[in-house]
C-alpha cells in the first residue's frame, strides 16, 4: 500500500502543471507526437517542452521511442489511468449517494 | 480535473427533494451521517458517519467508517433551489487531523421538471487538495477501480 502512494504521488505532481496537463491532453487526443509537433502552437519554447516531457517521463506518464532522427512521445496509458482514479472514486461515491437519495425521496411519502 | 458534476431527474416533487437535502436529519438518513444540528447558512455543523438507512448493502460497506467525526461548513441555504457546504474529501483516516487542509465545495441545485425534480450535484476545488491526500485516497480504495482503470487504459491505447 505504501508503495502505491509513492508511485502515484509523482503522477499528480507531474499533472499539476497546466502546460504539462495540456501536453498530456494533446498526446491523448492526437496520438504520439514529436517535440516539433508538441511545440507547434504552444507558447512554450522547444527547450521548455523538452523539460516538461522529461518531468512527465520521470513520473511515468509518458514514454518515448526513437523513429529515424526523431524522438516520438506518447502517453503511458496504465499510469494515467491510475492517476485518473481518484476523481472517479469520488464520482462513484456520488452516484451511489444519488441512488440512496432516489430511494429515499421516491419511496417514502 | 477540478470538479465532479452529476445531474439526475428524481421522480419526486421539488419540496420533497428539498427537504431530503436541506433537513440535516433527512440528509443523514440517506447519506449515512448523524449530524448534531440543522444546516444554517454560514455555520459549521458537526456529526459522525453512520451507515445509511436506505440501502442495507451500502450500509454494510459504510460500517468501517462508522463514528468518524465530520465537520462541514454550510455556505448557502436558498429554499427549494440551492444548498451548499464545504467539507474535506477523502477524510477517512481516523488518526489524521484534517482541519488545516483545504476543502471542496459541494453544491446541490434543484429545478422543477413537471412533477419531477432535476438535481445537479457539483463538487469542486479538487485542485487544492494535497497530492498526498489524493494518492492515499486512491490507494485506500482500490477495490472497485480496477475495472474502470482497465477501460481507460484500453481507451487510451487505441
Amino acid at each position: 500500500m505504501k508503495d502505491r502512494y509513492s508511485q502515484t504521488a509523482p503522477v499528480f505532481a507531474a499533472l499539476g502543471d497546466p502546460t504539462r496537463l495540456r501536453m498530456v491532453a494533446q498526446l491523448c487526443s492526437q496520438g504520439p507526437q514529436s517535440i516539433v509537433q508538441l511545440t507547434t502552437g504552444s507558447k512554450v519554447t522547444r527547450q521548455g517542452i523538452t523539460k516538461h516531457l522529461l518531468a512527465l517521463a520521470d513520473a511515468g506518464v509518458v514514454r518515448s521511442r526513437r523513429e529515424g532522427r526523431e524522438r516520438i512521445w506518447e502517453v503511458e496509458p496504465a499510469r494515467l489511468a491510475e492517476a485518473s482514479k481518484y476523481l472517479e472514486q469520488i464520482s462513484t461515491q456520488w452516484d451511489e449517494a444519488i441512488e440512496r437519495l432516489r430511494a429515499f425521496v421516491e419511496t417514502e411519502g | 480535473m477540478d470538479r465532479i458534476e452529476k445531474t439526475v431527474t428524481l421522480r419526486a416533487p421539488q419540496d420533497r427533494v428539498w427537504n431530503a437535502i436541506s433537513d440535516a436529519k433527512q440528509f443523514g438518513t440517506w447519506f449515512g451521517v448523524a449530524l448534531d444540528g440543522p444546516f444554517v447558512a454560514g455555520q459549521r455543523v458537526t456529526g459522525k458517519m453512520m451507515p445509511t438507512k436506505v440501502d442495507p448493502e451500502v450500509a454494510k460497506l459504510q460500517v468501517p467508517h462508522e463514528g468518524l467525526p465530520v465537520e462541514w461548513q454550510v455556505e448557502r441555504v436558498e429554499p427549494q433551489r440551492l444548498f451548499s457546504f464545504r467539507w474535506h474529501p477523502f477524510a477517512i483516516e481516523r488518526d489524521v487531523d484534517y482541519s488545516n487542509e483545504p476543502t471542496t465545495l459541494v453544491e446541490f441545485s434543484l429545478t422543477p421538471d413537471g412533477n419531477n425534480t432535476r438535481l445537479t450535484i457539483t463538487e469542486s476545488g479538487f485542485d487544492k487538495i494535497p497530492l498526498e491526500r489524493r494518492a492515499k485516497a486512491f490507494a485506500a480504495n482500490d477495490g472497485g477501480w480496477t475495472k474502470q482503470a482497465e477501460l481507460i487504459a484500453k481507451y487510451l491505447s487505441r
